[in-house]
């Protein structure tokens, strides 16, 4: 056992010291409602494996007004989640290069965003006329 | 030299983030807001007869595994590598504690729509 108790800067909440951050945990973050979402989907093919009573009592609870108000929150994350993917992906993927020039961090960005958004709709627009 | 296996659960980290980047908001919109509350979709659009014939045709089985799995993963990577950062410790239990339920979400999905058959 050692004598020395040198001091330890507390490092506790560090990350709300600086804009950055917060944004690097709120990015973070997103994985726990990513997370929460999927069991909530994993509980519904769980209902539906067991019949249709079980089934029909988790759609009643999802028609809760708490149910839509967690899925706004829900949704807000996802649209969040998707925002942040695109942005970092820059840094993450390997350099593109095209004729010799590097390709820009906004395009891939921008391509990104514009790709979520046309499957998000091509998405909503199948569901639309397979259930009508 | 032993093989990390750190790539595995990059891989389906990645493939979890991507596949919820690009759909995650419609289908959050559609099974969460739109279907439950009958605005723009029609109520039933999530009905038991409904949802039992998509889980029984293979494409639907496969896309719904699909999305609950790798959503499970890619939460659990992220959620893993954020402990530090909030001063926890990662040592295997950490490991446990994040791709444990992962795994498990995957198979009781696997059991669920494999018991509801083809």
């Amino acid at each position: 056992m050692s004598a020395r108790r040198p001091y330890v800067r507390s490092m506790d909440g560090w990350w709300r010291r600086n804009p950055f951050f917060i944004v690097y945990m709120i990015r973070e973050a997103t994985a726990v409602l990513v997370v929460a979402y999927a069991v909530v989907l994993l509980f519904g093919v769980v209902r539906l494996a067991q019949g249709e009573a079980a089934y029909d009592g988790w759609l009643t609870a999802l028609q809760s007004p708490w149910s839509l108000a967690f899925h706004l929150v829900l949704l807000a994350s996802f649209v969040y989640h998707t925002w942040s993917w695109f942005s970092i992906m820059p840094k993450t993927m390997p350099m593109i290069l095209i004729g010799g020039k590097k390709l820009q961090p906004g395009v891939i960005t921008g391509v990104g965003l514009a790709v979520s958004a046309i499957a998000c709709a091509a998405l909503f627009v199948l569901v639309m006329k397979l259930a009508s | 030299m032993k093989r990390s296996n750190a790539p595995i659960f990059w891989s389906l980290f990645g493939a979890g983030g991507i596949l919820s980047a690009l759909i995650g908001p419609a289908l959050v919109f559609i099974t969460g807001i739109a279907a439950p509350s009958g605005l723009l979709l029609p109520r039933d659009t999530m009905s038991y007869s409904h949802m039992l014939a998509f889980a029984q045709h293979w494409a639907g089985k496969g896309f719904v595994f699909i999305v609950i799995s790798l959503f499970l993963w890619h939460g659990a990577h992220r959620i893993f590598h954020s402990l530090h950062d909030l001063g926890i410790p990662t040592g295997t239990g950490a490991k446990l504690a994040c791709y444990g339920p992962a795994l498990l979400g995957t198979i009781v999905a696997t059991v669920a729509l494999l018991a509801l058959q083809f």
